[in-house]
């Protein structure tokens, strides 16, 4: 399964436009923590959750792409420059549209997507619960 | 020659799977019992011609037989041999015929041992199974023959790619694909009985091994793919919700769900129209994962050949076997008689529960996996990944596991609150004490992952209650397995939660000489050297790792570039090194030279991870595969055959 | 049995999961992420030259009324070499092109211009691809169309092609 995932991110950075390798050294927060535990948290959670725009399944977290490493430097940047997660999540949404967060927002488009397994849980146990045998009758029914 | 005959054993066992369908429907239909005395034989012959054809394809890749289109394109006669084997079912075709030969020799192996059944449910459920490898008989044969020449032989093969050149990559995918279509047999047990309307106990009883062996290669693949993501990507990810993981996935739950239900209709006769459904889906899901990605559906750049005809082809066999399957069930599954009713307090209470949650968390991953398709037909771009999966999936996962606390300790049929309470109080105070050392001593703790470690607590002592005040010895072999298994949901679960509690983070560019302190370790960076691997070129940092308590080990991660392939740039990788201590692992990285201001380049990215009790997810895995194993063995009736012989043999030893 | 319409709800998801692989069967994946950063100003920036002999680029340079292209681009993009004609053939054409370097080094940049000519009045060097993501621009090469207010009016991704140049003339026409 996941022979896919290096696979994909190989060939995803082949044919994409993103071809060959650049020499420019990563950017300084590509692979650099802040100093500051609180805002390296903040920064790794959110990158965690921003998808790599070259790899195509992966987050920028876990990706050597050389875009993915400007995309952590910016996060890191900004978290630094002390704007908030969901700050720069809005900025990246208003850019890249839905489609950079793997955390998609509740709206008409996902409505399904979020109370799909709520409502597939309320069927299910509707359904579920009407097999019981209610109250005190303890005779063996059905057969 | 060899590919001229594995062609010609492919077409007779395609003939042989259409003289069972044939025979054994007329049989059906009332035609003459000697008619079913046809179907056993054949099914077996099916499946010893089909697993030959692949002994075949093996050989021809063994052998480096250029003249076959297949090995030319995806082998090279400098691979290694162990690579050969693999490179057979590396590929679309050769993966194809594995899984026709699984699909085969299930077959085979239902018509050898199962005794249980009725004849003509037995009859039908080959007549099934054939049915089911007709069909990729013909998408083999028609649109993706394995053994097809080239007119010219050109001299050596293609497929050199490094990546694939990994043990674990070679062994992972036959490992899921013995579970996936292991899962045929259950759907086709399902179709069997749907048709002679024989769904009770007997049919249960002879579906659970099948089911319980499928789980366990599952199981198994599942575990390993997710470590090799784990030790080969580098950033020390153990799962990603991406949705080749997802598809491998979703078969898993839906076989975690029927073996649950399964034991319900073979002890208590109930919840029989359920199980029936749970054994279509199980398959159909199989399917529908392979397609997924095998078509390219959700992951536009593969590394299979996406080809629109195969896809296409693919969709109309599932269609008309999922749709066939689902239509009868619709049309029968009204007629089957519900079964024994059940408070809700009873060991089938919980195990409807567990379906329940079971499913609807399978219902949500295929959800999340195929939405961004639903979404792009509404004009939206989304990507569904870890956060929105740990949301929906995560809760329900923990209700999961507090009702597998109580299912095993409650009696079948009904049982009072007070008797499961008084059974409690122990696994209760596990977790109790599990959460408030956490909350005092633990720092700042996501609350996923501290209801995770919490409920882990309490079930990995309640797993083992059904133990508590047995004769050890005297215990069954499913109890046993049972108990297995559900203790190592609780060591997986302690260990994901640990990791992603305490994981402790180090990215630094450090000089040789430098020290890293991360966690309880001192890692000093001693230095690099170049080394050359058989096809690479590497870097090979030197680490050594020190503890607080003294102990010194040293560490050798790699970066190694592959040198491109036809003009395309070089392809670089990073080994990871690992070191397996009692509390976790600490996982290293080398990265890239970093040039300083002064324009020196002695500098290095580390990337270092100390990843508490990680290593309790895989074996959390391997206790749960062997949970099932343990009680398939006692369900298979391999075991009863042996025994029965034994017995016989003893008393003609000593019979007069 | 009185709920027997329950039965036919397994076969009827399957319709829907099988009209979702249809769909995507039919009409295959967009694989190009598009900038959603369009019909609006461009981004704040002021970057430096990429090499020696050539203007850098600041936002504030490209609201001067004269609607132009801004061509992000890299030397080691292999596709870029092969836009390189198309560009030239726009500035025949009495297009203003600006560019903006990705990730490159000043030598480098130099390297290419020489080699493929030089279509540019400025070019900016974005280092860290701050402005490229600032632009909702996720590869080399892309073209931006901006109107004389320095509004983002349109994002070609990929290789402008041949046939495309006359278009983008009588589009940049269109805006003045």
């Amino acid at each position: 399964m996941s022979l896919r995932l290096i696979l994909l991110c190989l060939l995803g950075a082949l044919t994409l436009p993103l071809a060959a390798q650049d020499r420019l050294p990563p950017a300084p927060y590509a692979y650099q923590q802040l100093n500051d535990p609180a805002k390296e948290a903040r920064a790794k959670a959110l990158m965690e959750e921003l998808r790599c725009l070259v790899c195509q399944g992966q987050s920028i977290a876990d990706s050597d792409a050389p875009l993915a490493g400007d995309m952590r430097h910016e996060v890191r940047s900004k978290i630094a420059a002390g704007e908030s997660p969901d700050e720069i999540k809005a900025w990246l949404v208003a850019r890249y549209g839905n489609w950079v967060s793997y955390d998609p927002p509740f709206d008409g488009a996902t409505a399904l997507l979020w109370l799909g397994p709520l409502l597939f849980l309320a069927i299910g146990g509707w359904l579920a619960f009407g097999r019981f045998r209610r109250g005190k009758d303890d005779a063996e029914g059905g057969a | 020659m060899i590919a001229e005959l594995g062609l010609a054993l492919l077409w007779i066992a395609a003939a042989l799977a259409c003289l069972t369908l044939i025979a054994g429907t007329l049989f059906l239909r009332g035609g003459p019992k000697d008619l079913a005395s046809l179907v056993r034989p054949a099914s077996v012959a099916q499946g010893v011609l089909t697993t030959a054809a692949f002994g075949l394809l093996i050989a021809l890749f063994v052998r480096s037989d250029m003249s076959v289109e297949l090995v030319a394109r995806n082998s090279n006669s400098l691979k290694p041999m162990i690579f050969k084997i693999a490179g057979t079912w590396g590929n679309h075709e050769g993966s194809m015929l594995l899984w026709l030969m699984i699909l085969s020799l299930s077959g085979g192996l239902i018509a050898i041992f199962e005794k249980r059944l009725r004849e003509d449910t037995l009859v039908a459920t080959l007549a099934a199974q054939a049915a089911l490898s007709l069909g990729f008989f013909a998408f083999l044969l028609f649109s993706s023959n394995p053994f097809k020449r080239l007119p010219v032989a050109p001299p050596d093969g293609q497929g050199l790619n490094p990546l694939l050149q990994d043990i674990g990559l070679a062994f992972h995918p036959p490992t899921l694909y013995v579970g996936y279509v292991g899962l045929s047999v259950a759907f086709s047990f399902a179709v069997g009985a749907l048709i002679t309307r024989e769904i009770g106990p007997a049919f249960a009883r002879a579906m659970r091994p099948w089911v319980l062996g499928s789980w366990i290669f599952l199981t198994l693949g599942i575990t390993a793919g997710s470590y090799w993501a784990y030790y080969e990507l580098g950033w020390g990810g153990w799962w990603f919700w991406d949705p080749v993981e997802n598809v491998s996935l979703v078969p898993w739950l839906a076989g975690a769900a029927l073996l649950h239900s399964v034991a319900v209709t073979a002890t208590r006769n109930a919840l029989r129209a359920w199980t029936v459904m749970l054994a279509v889906i199980g398959f159909s899901m199989s399917m529908v994962g392979t397609f997924i990605v095998r078509s390219g559906l959700l992951t536009s750049v593969h590394s299979f050949a996406v080809d629109p005809e195969r896809g296409t082809f693919l969709l109309v066999l599932m269609a008309i076997y999922i749709g066939g399957a689902l239509t009868l069930f619709a049309l029968r599954a009204g007629t089957v008689a519900e079964g024994k009713k059940f408070a809700l307090l009873s060991r089938e209470g919980s195990l409807v529960i567990n379906n329940l949650l079971l499913t609807t968390i399978l219902a949500l991953v295929l959800l999340g996996t195929l939405y961004p398709i639903v979404a792009e037909a509404m004009g939206e771009k989304i990507s569904v990944g870890p956060p929105y999966y740990n949301k929906v999936a995560g809760p329900l996962a923990l209700i999961l596991c507090l009702v597998m606390v109580a299912g095993p300790l409650l009696s079948w049929r009904k049982d009072d609150g007070k008797r499961l309470w008084s059974r409690l109080p122990l696994a209760l105070f596990a977790g109790a004490a599990v959460l408030f050392g956490l909350v005092l001593f633990g720092g700042k703790v996501g609350i996923l992952p501290l209801l995770g470690m919490t409920v882990a607590g309490i079930v990995a002592v309640a797993s083992l209650a059904p133990l508590w005040g047995r004769n050890l010895r005297r215990t069954p072999l499913p109890t046993w397995g049972m108990v297995v298994a559900h203790f190592g949901v609780a060591v997986c679960l302690a260990g994901m939660g640990a990791e992603s509690a305490f994981i402790k983070e180090r990215l630094v560019a450090a000089a040789p000489g430098d020290d890293i302190r991360i966690g309880d370790f001192s890692v000093k960076f001693v230095g690099v050297k170049p080394v050359a691997g058989p096809n690479y070129t590497a870097i090979e940092g030197t680490l050594v790792a020190t503890t607080s308590s003294g102990s010194r080990f040293t560490m050798k991660p790699e970066a190694r570039t592959f040198p491109g392939l036809m003009g395309t740039a070089p392809t670089e990788t990073n080994e990871a090194a690992l070191l397996t201590r009692p509390g976790g692992q600490l996982y290293a990285v080398l990265g890239q030279p970093v040039t300083s201001d002064d324009g020196r380049a002695d500098r290095y990215q580390i990337r270092l991870w100390w990843k508490p009790l990680v290593w309790w997810i895989w074996l959390g895995g391997g206790l749960i595969a062997v949970g099932a194993a343990l009680s398939m063995l006692g369900r298979a009736q391999l075991l009863a055959i042996w025994r029965a012989r034994r017995a016989r043999k003893l008393q003609e030893r000593f019979a007069p | 049995m009185k709920n027997r319409w329950v039965l036919f709800v397994p076969l009827a998801i399957m319709g829907l999961l099988f009209g979702a692989f249809i769909y995507r069967l039919v009409t295959p994946a967009e694989t190009l992420i598009q900038s959603q950063w369009i019909d609006k100003p461009m981004p704040l920036f002021d970057l430096p030259p990429a090499t020696a002999g050539v203007e850098g680029l600041k936002s504030s340079q490209l609201a001067d009324g004269k609607p132009r292209l801004v061509n992000v681009f890299a030397s080691w993009c292999i596709p870029c070499r092969a836009e390189a004609p198309q560009l030239e053939a726009l500035k025949a054409a009495g297009v203003p092109i600006d560019g903006i370097a990705i990730r490159d080094r000043p030598e480098d940049v130099a390297m290419f211009l020489r080699e493929y000519g030089n279509p540019f009045d400025r070019i900016g060097s974005d280092m860290q691809s701050s402005v490229q993501i600032a632009l909702g621009s996720s590869g080399v090469p892309e073209t931006f169309l901006i109107d004389g207010k320095g509004i983002i009016r349109e994002q070609i991704q990929g290789v402008i092609l041949a046939d495309q140049v006359p278009e983008i003339v009588a589009k940049l026409e269109a805006m003045k």
